[in-house]
């Protein structure tokens, strides 16, 4: 049903980007002389106004999360006030226990488990679509891409309900098991391996003896690498960021993972105003991995949005 | 084109690795097909079966209730509630002014950046994307402080321009929403659809240059004719996404009482299962939920298909 657009791999060949990289240079040198020095303002300006629209709100979580209560309502936003941010830091981490801490490493868990463990799944899954001949292939792929689009919040309470018939809600297996499954990541794995795998170094590898396992482990998986890394941020990204799913199966908070954690937090705040700073804090403590981790993989995630949309 | 391509390559990649057929394919396959049977089949298959079963008390309410199959009377009451269909409607508002937002702004943006004339592109792709690490319940969090009067230096600004407003009214609060979801997926979309240009070929563009075509004039006639496949990948799954709502309303609510418990399908959903703890109904919301999915999706890929042919 989906095919059409869904399985539309590649557009952007390696050497059509080799080409636009190597061309603009000249090009754009020469297409300067038509925009004249307004253009120039209102391009840049507008890009500008955008991308203001999109830092401030985060500029703001850091202003903010060197505040105290008072200081909060008090004084304006972007001013400094009495500069509380480590005072916040340690209310946060002294919240009962240190349970905070316990609430990052479980997104940590979640997530890296889910990222390193399901993007193997995936890619082991996509690399048989695209390499093997089987029966019900394309039937089986028809499943996968259905499986792409069924919004996750559908099938979050159904997970629910199934996992309290079989007692398994309130424990790490009723978040750590749905995560696991991403179809969107068998689907980019298949794109993957069809532009990094060729064919002839398996037959290579196969005429000298080694198994279809052993092919995939020591040739193409390595080859599929960048791939993996891709699908395995995403991965990363979705489970760190997921919130309906811990939150209807956990009701023990020393398994929370931060989003849900924080988000009771917020509800605190409602009644004792004095949660507030430790909300915004906690934020903020919560995003700085995940920024770090984009500012450092900027390459992969720029090339998993164009395998999975553009081709 | 591409789709061809691409199952001619397979096929002659399948020919080429006879002998690794069925067996070893089914080993590669079994942990994904396993988890997605787990995860995604039986859990709607056994959501199916609570949906045409209710729990009834006997006479006088005491007692063991006793589970009694009544066909589609569930989906009757789902679709009979006046909340659930509030909600329906609400989510197609939402849709309305989310979609052309959103949409239309990334595609604005990233013709934008890709103008000759556009600066630090590589620092303004990076800045549009910084949205995107911030997990929803965050973004939630800080636009809800960002609404609320007292803390929030937006209301603060505006009410020194004379201009009083409430974003957490219930008449403004779901714009207010909106912006959230602008907010958080605008520049996701971006960079897709930059990358998306940035694939046009300059042969194209430098001929209507030469024929005397202007800057704003490519963008429209030729640029966006040719991203267009990229943008109906992007419609298909924004739609898909504006049914999981259910982040962001569920932050909201708790800053705010316009939001109330019932406020999505997906809210009304949870409030089923665990307010008034009637999980056969939950249960047949959540059917109705993924199947409403299904069909959008299945008439956004046609009609995006038709127009691609066309």
């Amino acid at each position: 049903m989906s095919t059409p657009t869904l399985s539309r791999p590649r557009s952007t060949s390696p050497s059509q980007q080799g080409h636009r990289r190597g061309g603009p240079a000249f090009t754009r040198g020469m297409s300067n002389r038509g925009g004249g020095f307004a253009s120039k303002l209102t391009v840049n300006g507008l890009l500008l106004i955008g991308s203001a629209y999109m830092v401030v709100p985060v500029l703001w979580l850091v202003f903010a999360s060197t505040k105290n209560a008072a200081d909060l309502y008090g004084t304006s936003a972007y001013a400094l006030g009495n500069f509380s941010l480590f005072e916040n830091i340690a209310n946060v981490a002294q919240q009962d226990g240190g349970l905070f801490f316990r609430w990052l490493s479980n997104s940590v868990m979640y997530a890296g488990v889910g990222a390193v463990l399901g993007s193997l799944i995936s890619v082991m899954a996509g690399y048989a679509f695209d390499k093997f001949q089987f029966r019900w292939k394309d039937s089986l792929f028809g499943f996968v891409l259905v499986g792409v689009l069924i919004p996750n919040t559908a099938t979050v309470l159904p997970m629910y309900l199934l996992a309290s018939l079989v007692g398994m809600t309130n424990t790490v297996w009723a978040v750590l098991i749905p995560v696991l499954c991403n179809p969107f990541g068998v689907y980019l794995a298949r794109v993957y391996s069809a532009s990094y795998v060729p064919a002839e170094t398996l037959e290579a590898a196969r005429m000298d003896g080694a198994g279809p396992i052993r092919s995939f482990f020591s040739l193409g998986l390595p080859m599929m690498m960048p791939g993996y890394i891709t699908i395995a941020l995403f991965q990363f990204v979705g489970v760190w960021n997921n919130f309906m799913l811990p939150l209807v199966m956990l009701q023990d908070q020393q398994l929370l993972p931060v989003s849900v954690g924080i988000s009771i937090w917020q509800g605190y705040s409602v009644p004792q105003p004095e949660f507030t700073p430790m909300v915004i804090t906690g934020s903020l403590l919560s995003i700085i991995p995940l920024l770090v981790a984009f500012i450092l993989l900027q390459r992969f995630w720029k090339s998993g949005l164009t395998a999975g949309s553009v081709k | 084109m591409a789709t061809q391509a691409l199952t001619t390559t397979v096929r002659r990649q399948g020919r080429a690795l006879a002998g690794t057929g069925g067996r070893t394919a089914a080993l590669f396959l079994v942990p994904f097909f396993a988890v997605f049977v787990i995860a995604m089949i039986a859990p709607v298959i056994y959501s199916l079966v609570l949906s045409f079963h209710s729990q009834q008390k006997s006479g006088l309410g005491f007692g063991e209730a006793k589970t009694v199959f009544v066909g589609l009377e569930n989906y009757v009451q789902v679709f009979q509630s006046e909340t659930f269909m509030e909600g329906i409607a609400r989510l197609g508002l939402y849709c309305l002014i989310y979609v052309p937002c959103m949409v239309g702004g990334a595609v604005v943006f990233a013709l934008l950046l890709d103008a000759t004339v556009a600066k630090a592109r590589k620092l303004f792709q990076l800045l549009v994307f910084l949205p995107h690490a911030v997990p929803g319940v965050i973004a939630a969090l800080i636009w809800a402080y960002l609404y609320t009067p007292g803390i929030s230096p937006l209301v603060q600004a505006l009410q020194g321009g004379g201009i009083q407003i409430n974003f957490l009214d219930s008449h403004v609060v779901l714009p207010s929403i909106v912006n959230i979801g602008v907010w958080e997926w605008t520049g996701y979309n971006v960079i897709i659809l930059f990358t998306a240009l940035q694939a046009v070929p300059r042969e194209i563009l430098e001929a209507a240059r030469v024929d005397g075509a202007g800057e704003i004039r490519a963008a429209v006639s030729i640029k966006f004719p040719l991203i267009l496949p990229a943008l109906s990948v992007i419609m298909l799954f924004t739609i898909i996404g504006t049914l999981q709502l259910f982040t962001e309303p569920n932050i909201i609510s708790k800053a705010t009482a316009s939001v109330t418990s019932t406020w999505v399908p997906n809210l009304w959903a949870y409030d089923a299962a665990f307010i008034r703890h009637n999980l056969n109904q939950a249960a047949a919301a959540s059917i109705i939920i993924a199947g409403l999915a299904a069909i959008l999706s299945l008439a956004v890929t046609r009609l995006s298909s038709r127009m691609n042919k066309s």
